[in-house]
């Protein structure tokens, strides 16, 4: 008799916990943060910061690439999109149709560094090179002054941003050859280049590690200090809807302070801005 | 009473029917989406060119939006491991079905069927981490993702579906044939290849259609280790872009109802009908060539 009155009792209590946090959470305001996975490790970690500061404030994030992100903002589903491009005309276009005026705040800066494999004794390329590297017109490493080696040309899927960085910058408008490699993150080009003692591919700053050999582009070598001068870099966006007011200005303030956000730019890999 | 028994016989009917035409609406919705959002490309670039054209560069300014490198790429990756799965299914299936004792076939079949829960993404970590580098060192090639390393990852993911089904089939085979065939003095083998495959011929070719279908599907897998070069593979050893990873790896950032966005959807619509028509030939054998009744008296 007396252990079913205390199950009772811890019954009542759990029930009564459980309707307390989804009331919480229920009363709680939302934010929704959704886009380019370049930008991701930003928008989490500021997320994470925030909500610690802001309780009363939920902020969800997911990646899912810049275009979802900007297509998320032109339907209204979310309150910010993160991007690793500027927004495209056509998009405003259709954002402006729905009656949604999409406000860009450039929240870093990127470096997009070319990587070989550690083996590979090449230190430096110029853009020119990189081109022609890229175009399929230089096949073998001698020609730059490497190992009589195959090129093996890794490249990111045309319509993510960091390609989209790397055919402006370096490309100029020139097309990838076909027969270049593809890989679908910047994760999957570092894991290839450095399986590969053929390989070149280029990735973000934040995802060089021991096993690539970063290469300097005309002399200037990728990193925080120097992201000004090392000609491939880019700046990282956040839009939202309209000016941002209330819970979607404390997050952008948030992000934008020299202190707060982009010291959380800086520990992720990428350059601050202010 | 005799009515409250009377409706629910007729609820239970309506439930039913519900259920059914639930997921038929469904592949009709899919389908009706697939096909709005596919079509409009045409607008932009001629049928002709769309599936003829060799080059894929949906965001070149202006764009070229060729696929038959992707569908090559399709058909050579799924030709490929049909090549290597089928032999390879079928004789497992004839092994467990008939030659293996019950005790190795308890362990053997459920270890196949395993292959089949294996995640994809696992296979293709696996064909980029230990594959790639292998075929590498072993043939000299400059890389390992290319054409005949998704073969190989998506043979192992089509051997389960090809070995299940037609070791079922086998198995079903009515006893009196295998019997007879004896009784007349064949030897095991002779009654397997003259008797036994071509009473199970229908199940077996079901099972390798629906193999190949996965195959010919599976996303993944090609996305990490086929290479993803949007090119006509000249070898076996050239990288590719099968359709599955051209979709994958670029929906997320094409621009929403762009040319790109279209031609993406476009390749869905091509790869939805192959899929459809692989599935119609393993509904057409398995109806044809299904045994009726044993012959025996």
């Amino acid at each position: 008799m007396k252990k079913k009155t205390i199950g009772a009792i811890l019954k009542t209590g759990v029930i009564l916990a459980l309707v307390v946090c989804f009331a919480t959470v229920a009363w709680a305001e939302k934010l929704s943060i959704k886009g380019s996975t370049t930008v991701l490790p930003i928008a989490q970690k500021a997320a994470e910061e925030f909500m610690k500061i802001y309780p009363d404030i939920n902020v969800s994030v997911s990646g899912g690439g810049s275009g979802n992100g900007i297509k998320a903002i032109i339907d209204g589903t979310t309150d910010i999109a993160d991007s690793s491009r500027f927004i495209k005309q056509k998009e405003v276009a259709m954002s402006v149709e729905n009656g949604v005026y999409p406000v860009p705040f450039a929240v870093a800066r990127d470096c997009i560094v070319p990587v070989v494999h550690p083996s590979n004794h090449i230190d430096d390329l110029s853009l020119k090179q990189l081109r022609k590297i890229y175009q399929g017109k230089i096949r073998n490493w001698e020609a730059v002054g490497g190992p009589d080696l195959e090129i093996v040309v890794i490249s990111r899927d045309t319509s993510s941003g960091t390609y989209e960085v790397w055919e402006d910058i370096v490309m100029e408008g020139a097309r990838v050859y076909p027969g270049a490699l593809l890989q679908a993150s910047n994760g999957a080009v570092a894991q290839a280049v450095a399986k590969n003692k053929y390989a070149i591919g280029y990735i973000g700053l934040s995802y060089l590690n021991k096993e690539l050999k970063a290469l300097t582009v005309d002399g200037e070598a990728a990193s925080i200090e120097n992201a000004i001068a090392y000609p491939v870099s880019r700046e990282l966006f956040m839009f939202t809807k309209g000016w941002p007011t209330g819970k979607t200005m404390k997050f952008i303030n948030y992000v934008l302070h020299p202190n707060k956000g982009q010291k959380i730019v800086s520990e992720v890999g990428y350059v601050p801005l202010y | 009473m005799m009515r409250s028994r009377q409706i629910k016989e007729i609820l239970i009917r309506y439930v039913f029917f519900l259920l059914a035409f639930i997921s038929i609406a469904i592949l009709a919705m899919i389908l009706f989406f697939l096909v709005r959002e596919g079509v409009p490309v045409f607008d932009e670039v001629s049928v002709k060119n769309f599936f003829l054209g060799k080059y894929w560069y949906p965001t070149a300014d202006p764009p070229d939006f060729g696929i038959l490198p992707l569908i090559l790429a399709s058909l050579m990756v799924t030709g490929i491991s049909a090549a290597i799965s089928i032999p390879l299914g079928v004789m497992t299936a004839i092994y467990l079905a008939e030659i293996a004792t019950p005790r190795v076939k308890e362990v053997a079949k459920p270890m196949v069927e395993m292959l089949a829960s294996l995640p994809s993404v696992v296979i293709g970590f696996f064909g980029m981490v230990v594959v790639a580098p292998f075929l590498q060192d072993v043939f000299e090639i400059p890389t390992g993702l290319n054409l005949l390393n998704a073969s190989l990852m998506l043979a192992f993911m089509s051997v389960p579906t090809i070995t299940t089904i037609s070791e079922d089939a086998i198995a079903s085979v009515a006893p009196e044939l295998k019997e007879a065939s004896l009784a007349l003095g064949a030897t095991h083998w002779e009654s397997i290849i003259r008797v036994i495959m071509p009473a199970s011929l229908s199940g077996v070719s079901t099972g390798i259609i629906l193999g190949m279908s996965r195959a010919i599907g599976e996303t993944m897998v090609v996305l990490m280790v086929a290479g993803g070069a949007a090119m006509i593979p000249g070898s076996v050893f050239d990288p590719c872009r099968p359709m599955p990873a051209s979709i994958a790896a670029e929906m997320a950032e094409a621009p929403f109802r762009s040319e790109h966005y279209y031609a993406l959807f476009a390749i869905g619509l091509v790869l939805f009908i192959f899929t459809l028509m692989f599935n119609f030939i393993a509904d057409y054998i398995s109806h044809k060539h299904r045994q009726v009744g044993a012959a025996t008296l």
